[in-house]
């Protein structure tokens, strides 16, 4: 890259503000679906059988569950908006322009994974707000919370900006959030602590890192979690620095966008 | 002068093994129109989408205003702009987000002023709200123009522009890319139609299964279009040609019993009705006369037609 050149601000603003026109263009599928779908998990989970479990950790199970929650629609959020934002040009073919204008690979990421999360962060919150109206919420650690939503947002929408320019068709792009990511997040401790598994299912949870996220995400919450939130953090920086590495190799061999 | 894009020894082989670009050479002159002409799968998407950055080369290099396409691909693309073949609009936008957009892309700071002109000047002023969806063909051709001059570039590509389109809009599109000329504006068309490349180009280049297989100065091209020949099928065989008519530089046939005058039809005084007078005094009597054109279209297609 040119070390002279400065930065396309502008490009980066006008990927941004399209992405999150988009957003607001579809605002009943990406914001009013997760909500009600929130809604239902409260109360089937946190009301209907909830009210039949015992605290866990000393926290009600219908606020147990919360962080977890967000952290399932986080993800798949994440994945899904990114994913979406940059196949979606490739199959009508206007990825062109994209490629034709003095953009550089960094700034093409800051602005689709920036709108992505942006987007799913927005959602987190929301649905935080809505989980408020259910149960007692009391987050501990504010400024952690805040950090894990926005590291996972990220993080995941890089995920996702991958998957994007991986698939080759519309059932690619649903296959991986499909097959790996979900039943990762539902088997990641969202609805019950690892703590209550058998032995040996502890031990196989623990490389699945979406366990890190909800352990960490749940700590600041409630101040408790099933693995350190140092380890949680780690794993989550981890993940982040392997979803980086992945996009640069894709920016520097034009893997699937310029051949 | 420095031509404006410079092409050397550029060639690109994809994946499955298909050289699409065999070594090609070519420079751009500041200001001109240079139509690529070539038959479907000459190469001539792909050479353009490598010079605007869409494909990367196998090998070779490109410079823009002597910016390398990589090394300096900031400057080198923002002086390009690029109407593809294919009608590729985000559909759900509106023409007045959809143009904005593009300008923002290509680093230019938001001017709604000029982006209304850019619309008023290809009639879509009056859609600025409409979704891409909505529109017709022609208006989604006219859209991509728009997008492509959003950034006022200095160089504009146009892929096809007249494939599929109405008579109404190939005319204004000609008087768009006259307007761009006039304010110094390189354009660049590919085209396979060779009317197109007549009407407006200064330059001409043919490329054929990867290679480029001509670059020549349109008024060249019209000289060489413009020879034209006159066959005189004659009454009696002659032996010779009398030396009488030796100015004409006439050929005869073999058997003697065709006389054939090559001349060009861009000059004032082709010659043609004083060399029959002078026939007629010296006795010479003709029963058929025949005229052929070798027309653009022939070099064309013989020049693609040459086995590889």
């Amino acid at each position: 890259m040119n070390p002279r050149a400065v930065m396309n601000l502008h490009a980066v603003w006008a990927i941004y503000r399209v992405e999150m026109a988009r957003a607001l263009r579809t605002v009943l599928q990406s914001i009013v679906s997760p909500v009600i779908s929130t809604s239902l998990y409260f109360v089937v989970f946190g009301s209907a059988i909830g009210s039949r479990i015992t605290e866990i950790d000393g926290i009600s199970y219908g606020a147990f569950i919360v962080p977890g929650l967000i952290m399932l629609s986080l993800l798949t959020q994440s994945i899904s908006n990114a994913s979406f934002a940059i196949y979606f040009p490739k199959f009508v073919g206007s990825i062109y322009e994209l490629l034709s204008a003095p953009v550089s690979y960094l700034e093409i990421v800051i602005a689709y994974v920036g709108g992505a999360a942006t987007k799913s962060i927005v959602l987190g919150l929301i649905i935080l707000a809505t989980a408020s109206l259910f149960v007692p919420l009391h987050i501990e650690h504010p400024v952690w919370m805040l950090a894990f939503l926005v590291l996972t947002a990220v993080t995941f929408s890089l995920f996702g900006f991958i998957i994007g320019i991986w698939a080759k068709s519309f059932e690619q792009l649903q296959l991986v959030p499909l097959l790996i990511i979900t039943p990762l997040t539902f088997l990641g401790g969202s609805f019950y602590s690892i703590n209550m598994l058998p032995g040996i299912w502890r031990t196989v949870t623990l490389f699945n890192p979406v366990v890190y996220l909800v352990s960490g995400f749940r700590w600041s919450f409630y101040g408790k979690s099933d693995v350190s939130v140092g380890v949680s953090l780690g794993m989550t920086v981890v993940f982040l620095l392997v979803c980086i590495a992945i996009v640069a190799w894709i920016f520097r061999t034009g893997y699937r966008l310029r051949n | 002068m420095q031509p404006i894009i410079s092409i050397s020894g550029v060639t690109k082989t994809y994946a499955t093994g298909f050289k699409a670009l065999k070594e090609i050479n070519l420079d751009i002159v500041r200001g001109e129109i240079f139509a690529l002409l070539g038959p479907n799968g000459a190469g001539k998407t792909t050479l353009i989408s490598i010079v605007c950055g869409i494909v990367n080369r196998s090998s070779g290099s490109v410079t823009v205003d002597g910016h390398d396409i990589n090394r300096d691909y900031r400057a080198a693309r923002s002086l390009i702009g690029l109407v593809p073949q294919e009608l590729t609009i985000d559909a759900f936008e509106s023409v007045w987000a959809t143009v904005n957009y593009s300008r923002g892309l290509f680093g230019k700071p938001a001017d709604k002023a000029f982006v209304e002109k850019v619309l008023r000047d290809l009639s879509l002023w009056d859609k600025k709200d409409a979704k891409a969806i909505t529109l017709s063909g022609g208006m989604k051709r006219r859209l991509m123009i728009a997008k492509a001059l959003s950034h006022e570039p200095r160089i504009l590509f146009l892929d096809e522009p007249t494939a599929g389109v109405d008579v109404e809009l190939r005319q204004d599109m000609w008087a768009m890319v006259r307007r761009l000329r006039e304010d110094g504006v390189t354009i660049i068309l590919t085209t396979h139609y060779i009317e197109e490349a007549e009407a407006m180009a200064n330059r001409v280049g043919v490329i054929n299964r990867g290679e480029i297989v001509l670059v020549e100065d349109k008024a060249e091209l019209m000289r060489k279009l413009g020879r034209k020949r006159l066959v005189l099928e004659l009454r009696s065989p002659l032996a010779t040609v009398p030396d009488a008519f030796s100015r004409y530089a006439l050929e005869l046939s073999p058997d003697g019993g065709q006389l054939t005058y090559t001349y060009d039809n861009q000059s004032e005084r082709p010659g043609v009705a004083s060399l029959i007078r002078e026939l007629e005094a010296a006795g010479i009597q003709f029963r058929d006369i025949d005229t052929e054109n070798s027309s653009l279209e022939e070099i064309f297609v013989n020049l693609v037609r040459k086995p590889a």
